[in-house]
């Protein structure tokens, strides 16, 4: 058995507004982090946020894409669930450049598999034609 | 000018607040209910709060602001609660008693379509909303040049019209809209070079320091504050110092920041320009008027509900609230409500800043109380008195003034009450019981 | 391009003098090196049209103060703008003051102001209620009143022109060659050069500069920075009417003011050590100006500041010694040049200069009749300028015809003053148009009320790209490189 340097560290978690600090012990071995044990999470949400946070973190992204011949130029639009977060700005590039006709309905994919995650993007409101 | 609409209630604002209480009014079964929305769309500021956080509570789903908003929109059309959008009230009076008791109120409304018109109405639900604190007020001394913004104006731009305001960011605040802003803007390509707060803590939750400043590295300095502003055409730059536990500037502690674009999230304030004009009471330490556990101000027949009675931090919670106003004002129009009222004083005590509601008028009910502190405390237990007597008291790890709490006044707690209710935040060495 | 007359300076002078010589057959132009009318010191100043108690008797000061104080109400009707005649009083709070104030009652007198008179403590507190009970007496002034300087400007800058004369703004003089042998000066701007038979310098702070550039009479102009501070209209009962304390060698001092869209105005400050250009408030300076008012109101609702700005006052010396000010010209300098025939200074003109201006006007044009230069009446000339209807004060019935007529009045977009779409639309296609959101706020009010803009700046912001038919990104706040937009993201 080796002895791997532990590390105790606080994290807040993000799940819900409710922002529990945790108390988060983790095993380096070199530049991987491993979570051995995670204290004071509100509910078991925040445990697996721990483990999720220290090797692979993912976040939801929110933005917005262009509308052509929309009532309104923008539809706001969300990931359908949580992407790594290291492809925040890739993701961001590629939205930025999209565009969507409208009519547009809540919960219409605008795009499939962004960046081979199998994530789609989906619209978050209607807007109508103009 | 056209005087021919009667209602039984108006709604003044087609926000979360507005659409809520409309459809609670409705399906208590008053039926000649309008929403009054000033913008080109129902959902208020939802519109542009294209973030998620929103419907966790109310309905156990993370929904970003306008998928929130639309939950409600759709509810409205679908129970056929008119609504006219592109429209605002300039005025609202409030006539006498008639000999059924009741004091009828008249709205003028302006709008393109239609016109300037009276409508008329038994009650009236004032959802307005609320507005932002500005530069002016807060004296921020230095030129006036182009790039001066308060974060919801930014929020605007960037996401309904799709604008950038600059490229070189300082935001003063760190209340969640101000961090919010600093995430979006540096996702859409801009540098958010520090987020300055004069507090020693943030005003927002802490799940939003972290997803939306740590993990962005954007720098973010508590006791510090904008004492200049520099720039003849556009922001040049700002000057920043550091304040003393007092909040005074430390001097020579003065920093020069480059910027091209300042941001403000410096505080909410509720939107009563129409609650002051027909002579409603407000209370000072909201900014909104004074209501009851029914949400009733003190006219009788005009309720009020959402950020425009006190700024709020989770939309669940401006539902809510606005649930039991439109109830309130359909059981009022159905004559339902019983005319017994009680006015115990709902005081804030230590360490509170202010209560909803700030007077009970009936104790037949249980209900509950939202206020917030004045400053963060922990480890407290939060108490209610009545003639002096303790009759509750509910143990938190932590309160802060950025997170509004809520205390519920069972039917178990209802018997305790007699001439008041006192609400005050203990600290356990003061615990003698 | 030939002109009778070049009018340096597009300000409260310079528009005054403009639209008066529009009444006779002569070839006007007005120039500016703003993006707009009216940016000067015209733009932040107190405001006041003064009595004319303060000068010294038989200056040009002191004729020129009472005799514009009393065109003013003939020129608000004429042009449309507002002028409150709302009377003023120099407070006094001790022994020492109430000498002041004595001296003041018979300078005036001698000035010839109307209806002055002394009243005491008792009558001072029934005419205004929240004045300090430290007040001992004080001298009324009934004919003193107030404008809107910018709103004002404006109005009969547009009258000058619907009467002829052409405006040039973002036109700066960079020199002056002197009169050739047709008798015409040719000024070299920054756009094109303009040949004229006379100049009138009214370049308010840069009056210097241009006499220099003319080789006429030197003076030097020292910008006197005033801070001021402007309270909500919720307190607007705390003053009916111009209350001043005593005045010091520094100025008037500091006053407190309703204006005539019900704010409360609190200021100057006298700060000598400022650049021309450069308008920036101070910590110390507003601190200063709520520390002085409260001498006349106290306990001044700070909660209710809603904004704050600075002006430059341009005060006049003898050049002294390495080009530095010397001694204080005490006086307008309001005369035709004596080497450089055809040029006429119009400078030095700080308080009571917004005051004076409608009589610097007549003035100016009486130098030009003495030069010779041929007046005759031009027969169609209009005084009447109907500037935009506002809907806010417009009773219920008006409102309606006016939304028949133009239903762009049907939606309001600065909620807090109730200005509409209308109402801004017109703005931007005036005969001075407003180019920025500072000109739409100038000529509207909009972005003025208590949220200053926080709710309305996105849609002025697209009225104004839609009405001048620009992109967004190219909108400014006050013209030159004042964007409000860095870029469009998609």
């Amino acid at each position: 058995m080796t002895d791997l340097p532990v590390t105790q560290e606080q994290m807040t978690c993000i799940i819900c507004p409710m922002g529990c600090s945790m108390e988060v012990l983790i095993e380096h071995n070199g530049l991987d982090k491993k979570v051995l044990s995670v204290r004071d999470n509100g509910c078991p949400r925040g445990e697996q946020y721990a483990y999720k946070e220290v090797s692979h973190p993912t976040r939801t992204l929110t933005t917005t894409v262009a509308v052509r011949n929309g009532e309104v130029p923008l539809v706001p639009v969300k990931t359908s669930s949580e992407i790594p977060k290291h492809l925040l700005f890739n993701a961001m590039e590629i939205l930025r450049r999209a565009a969507v006709e409208a009519p547009v309905e809540c919960g219409q994919v605008i795009l499939k598999d962004i960046l081979g995650t199998a994530v789609s993007v989906v619209a978050c409101s209607d807007v109508g034609k103009k | 000018m056209k005087q021919d609409f009667c209602y039984d209630i108006i709604i003044i604002g087609g926000g979360p607040a507005g659409l809520a209480a409309a459809c609670a009014a409705r399906e208590q079964g008053v039926e000649r209910i309008v929403i009054i929305e000033r913008d080109l769309h129902l959902g208020g500021i939802l519109q542009q709060c294209i973030h998620n956080g929103f419907g966790l509570h109310h309905f156990g789903e993370e929904l970003t602001g306008p998928e929130y908003a639309l939950r409600f929109i759709t509810k409205v059309k679908e129970l056929g609660i008119e609504y006219k959008t592109d429209t605002i009230v300039l005025d609202i009076s409030v006539g006498e008693k008639n000999c059924f008791n009741e004091r009828q109120k008249a709205v003028t409304v302006l709008s393109v379509k239609e016109g300037l018109q009276q409508l008329q109405t038994n009650a009236l639900i004032l959802a307005m909303g609320c507005r932002e604190r500005t530069r002016g007020a807060l004296v921020i001394p230095g030129t006036r040049p182009a790039g001066i913004f308060t974060a919801g104006a930014v929020q605007r731009f960037v996401n309904m019209e799709g604008y950038l305001p600059g490229k070189k960011i300082v935001i003063l605040g760190s209340g969640d809209i101000g961090l919010i802003m600093a995430r979006r803007l540096t996702l859409e390509g801009a540098e958010v070079k520090l987020i300055c707060e004069l507090m020693s803590f943030s005003a927002g939750l802490t799940r939003n320091i972290v997803q939306c400043v740590e993990n962005f590295n954007i720098p973010l300095k508590f006791n510090h504050t904008i004492t200049k502003i520099h720039g003849k055409d556009r922001v040049e730059g700002v000057t920043v110092s550091r304040v003393d536990a007092h909040r005074k500037i430390i001097e020579g502690s003065d920093e020069f920041v480059e910027c091209d674009t300042l941001l403000l999230s410096v505080g909410l304030i509720p939107e009563n320009e129409l609650s002051v004009s027909c002579g409603i009471a407000l209370d000072a330490a909201t900014s909104g008027p004074v209501v009851n556990e029914r949400m009733q101000t003190s006219i009788e027949g005009v309720f009020a509900c959402g950020n425009a009675v006190h700024v709020h931090d989770l939309v669940d919670f401006v539902t809510e609230e606005s649930i039991r106003s439109g109830k309130s004002a359909a059981l009022y129009v159905q004559k339902n409500i019983q005319s017994a009222v009680l006015r115990i004083p709902v005081r804030s005590g230590n360490r509170v800043r202010y209560t909803i509601p700030q007077f009970v008028d009936s104790l037949d009910q249980p209900f509950k109380i939202l206020f917030r502190t004045a400053d963060e405390y922990r480890n407290v237990n939060i108490c209610a008195y009545s003639n002096n007597k303790k009759i509750k008291a509910v143990k938190k790890k932590i309160v802060r003034p950025g997170e509004m709490l809520s205390f519920e006044i069972t039917d178990a707690d209802l018997i305790k009450i007699q001439h008041d209710i006192t609400v005050a935040i203990e600290l356990p060495e003061e615990d003698v019981d | 391009m030939k002109y009778d007359i070049a009018i340096i300076g597009a300000g409260i002078s310079g528009s005054c003098i403009a639209r008066y010589l529009s009444q006779f057959k002569l070839s006007i132009c007005m120039i500016d090196k703003e993006s707009d009318v009216s940016c000067g010191t015209s733009k932040a100043n107190s405001g006041i049209i003064h009595a004319g108690y303060d000068p010294e008797p038989n200056s040009l000061m002191a004729k020129l103060n009472v005799r514009g104080n009393e065109l003013y109400s003939s020129l608000s009707k004429e042009v449309h703008f507002t002028f409150k005649r709302t009377g003023s009083h120099v407070i006094a709070f001790t022994e020492e003051e109430k000498k002041v104030v004595q001296d003041l009652f018979e300078r005036g007198k001698k000035n010839g102001v109307k209806d002055l008179r002394i009243v005491n403590a008792e009558e001072l507190r029934s005419m205004e209620s929240s004045v300090s009970p430290d007040a001992l007496c004080s001298l009324y002034a009934p004919s003193a009143g107030i404008i809107s300087p910018y709103e004002a400007v404006w109005a009969i800058a547009e009258s000058a022109v619907i009467n002829g004369v052409k405006l040039f703004l973002e036109t700066e003089v960079y020199s002056i060659s002197p009169r050739d042998e047709q008798g015409y000066f040719s000024l070299h701007t920054s756009q094109s050069d303009i040949r004229s038979r006379y100049i009138i310098n009214a370049a308010g702070l840069y009056a210097d500069a241009v006499n220099a550039m003319a080789g006429a009479r030197q003076f030097c102009i020292q910008p006197r920075k005033g801070e001021y501070s402007l309270l909500d209209t919720k307190c607007c009962s705390l003053a009916k009417s111009v209350l001043f304390q005593t005045p010091t060698d520094a100025g008037k001092g500091v006053l407190v003011t309703p204006t005539v869209d019900y704010n409360i105005l609190i200021g100057p400050s006298a700060d000598e050590k400022s650049e021309k250009d450069f308008n920036a408030t101070t910590r110390s300076g507003q601190e200063y100006i709520f520390e002085k008012a409260e001498k006349t109101i106290p306990d001044l609702p700070r909660r209710s500041i809603i904004n704050s700005f600075s002006g430059s006052r341009a005060i006049a010396y003898e050049c002294g010694e390495d080009g530095k000010p010397g001694k204080k010209i005490n006086d307008f300098i309001i005369e035709e040049d004596e080497s450089i025939k055809g040029f006429i200074t119009v400078g030095g003109i700080t308080s009571p200069g917004l005051a004076s201006a409608p009589a610097i006007a007549e003035y100016v044009s009486s130098l030009l009749e003495k030069t010779g230069l041929e007046m005759r009446l031009n027969p169609d000339y209009n005084p009447v300028r109907k500037g935009i209807e506002v809907f806010k004060d417009a009773p219920p019935q008006r409102k309606e015809e006016l939304i028949e007529e133009n239903p762009l009045y049907g939606r309001i977009i600065c909620r807090c003053e109730m200005i509409t779409e209308a109402e801004i639309v017109q703005s931007v296609h005036s005969i001075i148009g407003a180019k920025d959101l500072d000109g739409v706020k100038r000529r509207t009010r909009a972005q003025m009320g208590r949220c200053q803009g926080g709710f309305c700046l996105p849609r002025i912001t697209e009225i104004i790209s839609r009405e001048k038919n620009i992109p967004m990104i190219s909108v400014t706040k006050n013209g030159r490189s004042s964007f409000i937009l860095h870029s469009k993201t998609r």
